[in-house]
This record gives structure tokens, sequence and C-alpha cells, in this order.
């Protein structure tokens, strides 16, 4: 066996990494992190007390406390699965794929995940949340020794508000900072109350248009009450955010104040030719957690 | 804006009266329906229950077998434009009274309820615990064909709360949100 072998056989992900991936999913599923929880429970004093706003954040709050109380689903709506994975060099990704496709088989029995994945042509529901797409899984290699695994869960209703835009736009301005302000406004104006808000968006501006949604999405393992450190950005990200609350689309589009929670922008390099704006739009019902693992797959820290 | 008591099935002058902004509590069976279950009567299969005064519920719910006995793990309510297409078509036919959803509906929808008699309810997405907690009971499951999210659950719900946002007047909370917030952030455009 040569050296390269054993050095992946060592640190091979164990049983305990089942455990940990079904109770990382049985987390994320149910309990909504707290930055997330401050941030949407803290948003119904800016409502008028008594109004369909008011309400439906008090029914969010409720909603939050009871999934938590009782292990139980924050939204039917599980959503994609999206696993990101940081690993050492050398580490067996196949098998953490294997085994973490497992936990969410029987994460599916639990009903910590619905049913979700469903042949394209067909309509078949596989019943146990795997095929072709599902889950997703973003492997990266790190030069630490251990494992980082977060997990978001995306539900179908945010992600059907998402959009891309190429500027430059007839109606919404040229390749520039208010080019990208216009498109990410029309994209809360598009989304409405139809993506659960008050949303949370990811936002990138550049890449093409698959690595552009996918940077997006990955803004969203942000933390809400982070600062860009790039001072443009974070100024662009306020800018949005106060827009977006001056809009009066509210809490589940009945009117209101609080219309989004944060936006998060990142940036990739773009071609001379191309200039999207790629925007995720999540729910309210932000789920998203993350562990810090040993090599034999005991968690060491949950994230978030 | 009243808070309006309704038991299903529900009668036409009842939902006539109801105004966009009430809020109602539902007590009686809802029948879930979404994506597939529309599609399907579209292309003219008939519902497999009377619809009549009936409200439909757009949600896929969790559901687990405990024994014999399906279990509603989680039940709020799915966006409802997708329906868009088919929804006038189901209040027509089969005499609807209602549908609960999220996010609203448009047009044709809106023009459904004001000549049939029918009203959209605004139930608060995301909430799948608020809303699993007044379902008391499963009582049945048909087109399971169609994979259990999209299926037609029979649901027993004591005081399920939503809002009335379109109602049989020809009003719709959701075209004057979008109106009104087309207008202000054309104004803050830069």
């Amino acid at each position: 066996m040569s050296a390269t072998a054993q050095t992946i056989e060592r640190i091979s992900p164990e049983t305990n990494l089942f455990e940990s991936i079904l109770e990382l999913i049985r987390r994320t599923s149910t309990i909504l992190p707290d930055d997330v929880v401050r941030a949407v429970t803290g948003a119904r004093k800016n409502e008028v007390e008594g109004s369909n706003a008011d309400v439906a954040l008090n029914v969010i709050g409720c909603n939050i406390g009871l999934a938590r109380d009782s292990s139980l689903p924050l939204c039917q709506d599980t959503g994609t699965i999206l696993f990101y994975v940081h690993t050492p060099a050398g580490y067996d990704q196949l098998a953490f794929e294997e085994i973490a496709t497992e936990a969410v088989r029987t994460a599916t029995k639990k009903g910590y995940l619905r049913q979700n994945s469903v042949d394209s042509i067909t309509g078949k529901n596989t019943g146990d949340n795997t095929g072709p797409g599902s889950p997703v899984f973003h492997f990266h290699q790190w030069r630490e020794p251990n494992v980082e695994v977060k997990l978001m869960l995306k539900g179908g209703g945010c992600e059907n508000m998402n959009a891309q835009y190429s500027l430059p736009h007839p109606d919404l301005g040229g390749r520039d900072l208010k080019g990208v302000e216009n498109a990410i406004l029309d994209c809360v104006l598009q989304a409405q109350g139809q993506g659960c808000g008050p949303g949370i968006l990811g936002v990138c501006i550049g890449g093409d248009r698959g690595t552009g949604y996918g940077f997006a999405k990955e803004q969203l393992l942000r933390m809400l009450d982070d600062t860009n450190p790039d001072p443009v950005l974070a100024e662009l990200e306020s800018r949005v955010v106060e827009k977006a609350n001056q809009s009066g689309i509210g809490p589940m589009g009945f009117g209101g104040k609080t219309t989004l929670l944060a936006c998060k922008i990142g940036t990739l390099n773009r071609l001379p030719a191309s200039f999207f704006v790629s925007i995720a739009y999540m729910c309210w019902a932000y789920r998203r957690r993350g562990a810090q693992l040993d090599a034999s797959g005991n968690v060491t820290e949950w994230l978030y | 804006m009243a808070l309006v008591k309704l038991t299903t099935p529900i009668d036409e002058t009842t939902i006539r009266e109801l105004q966009v902004g009430d809020s109602v509590a539902i007590t009686g069976r809802l029948y879930t329906g979404r994506d597939a279950v529309h599609h399907r009567i579209h292309t003219g299969t008939k519902p497999p229950v009377d619809l009549k005064g009936q409200i439909i519920y757009h949600c896929g719910p969790v559901m687990v077998k405990e024994g014999d006995q399906w279990v509603c793990k989680a039940a709020g309510p799915t966006t409802s434009s997708r329906e868009e297409p088919y929804q006038w078509e189901v209040m027509r036919d089969y005499g609807i009274r209602g549908v609960i959803g999220k996010g609203g509906m448009g047009e044709k929808t809106l023009a459904a309820c004001k000549e049939y008699g029918a009203v959209y309810l605004h139930a608060i997405g995301g909430a799948a615990q608020v809303c699993a907690a007044s379902i008391k009971r499963v009582d049945g499951v048909d087109w399971m064909d169609l994979g259990s999210p999209e299926a037609i659950w029979h649901l027993w719900v004591e005081e399920f709360m939503a809002i009335v946002t379109m109602d049989a007047h020809g009003q719709s909370l959701h075209k004057n949100v979008f109106e009104e917030s087309k207008a202000r952030l054309d104004a803050m455009k830069v």
C-alpha cells in the first residue's frame, strides 16, 4: 500500500459521521439560527401593532418556538439540500458523500426532511430525497486538519424568486453600481411576498451564469449581522435593505416596513462581454447550520 | 376588518360577505391540492372528492405513517401563483369557495372569485408548525401516485387561521401592494 493510500484510509470518515450529519440535518430543519431569530423577531417593533405585518411576524415567532420545542420542521418545504464541505487534502470525499446521503435518507424517514426529489420528466418522487442532483455537495479542500460541513435547506418558494440580470438593461441601467442596485431592487419588487419575506438576499456581481448563481447562494453562509470588508459593497448592502424596507411590500407581501432582513453581496471577475447580477432570495425560514468535525466524524463545534 | 369563523362546507352568501383584510378561523375539512393535482384536473380527470363548498389548501405537507395512521408533521402553504392557469376552472367546475395559499394569485383567479363566489385566503408562509397545530386529524389521502407532497390529503382542522387577501368583490391586497411598491421603488431608482 502506498503512503498516500494509507493516509486516505487513516482519515476516512467513520460511522460517527453518519450520526453527526443526521443531527446536523435535524438541527438545520428544526432550529432557526440565533442571528436569524434575532433579526426576524426584532423586526416586529417596526410594524404597527395589530397590522397584518405584525400578525405575520408574531406567527413566525410562534412557529420558530414550536418547531424548536417539538423538533419538527420549521417549514414543510425542507428545500434543496445543500452541503458545503471543506476537507483536508487526502480526505475521502466519496465516502463522506455516501454517508451523508445515507443520513439524508434516514432524516427523510424520520420526518426531518420532506420527500423532495422528483424526476423532472416522469414526475416520480424517489421518496428518499436522493437522485440526480440531490443532495447537492460542494467540496473544497483546505489546509486545516479538520472537516467543516455547512448545510443549507433552501425552499422552493424562495428559490423560484431568484433572478439573474444581464447589464446593461433597458429599464435598470448600465454596468455600474447604479445598474446593480436597480437590478437587485427589481428582484425584490417582482418577488413581493412570494418568497416568504422578510427575505435575505445573497448577491453575486460578475461570474458566468452558473458560477454567479452558485456564488450568490454562498453569500447566504455569512452571518446576518456581519459587515462586508469591502466598504463599497457594505454601503450597497445597507442601501438595498433600506430602500427595500421603504417599498411597503412588508412581511408576506401584506404591506409594512420589513421587506428584507439583510443583503449580502460578493463579486467574481467577469468576461469583458458579460455583466451578470445574480440574486439568491432566501425566505425568513433561513435554515443554515454547520459543524466542525474531527477526522473520525465527531462534532467538535457547532456553527451558527 | 373582522375575525370570521368559517365551517366547511361554506355557502356562497357567507363567502361573498368577506372583505380583504378580514381574518378567518376555519373548522372542518380541508383538501390539499397543489401543482400536480391542478394539472391533472385541468387535463380532464375528475377530482376523487366532492369539492362543492370546500376549500383547497395549496400545501405539500410532511406526512409520516405511524402504525396505520398518517400523521402530519409540518403543513404550511406553498406559493399559489403556480396554480393561476388552472384555479379559475376549478372554481367554475367544482364549486370550491376558497383556496388557502401564499403569495396571492392573479387576474384570472380574482375574476373567478367575483363570478363564482370564492376568496383567496393567505396563511403565513413558512409557518408549518403553527398551521400543523390546527390540523387535528388526517382522514384520508387520494392520488398518492403523485407523490406525498402532491397528493390530495383530507385534513380535519380546527380554527385554522388565514387572512382574506382577495375577495369576491374584485379586491386584491396583492394588486394594491404591487402597485404601491412599484411606484415607491421607481421613485427611488438611481
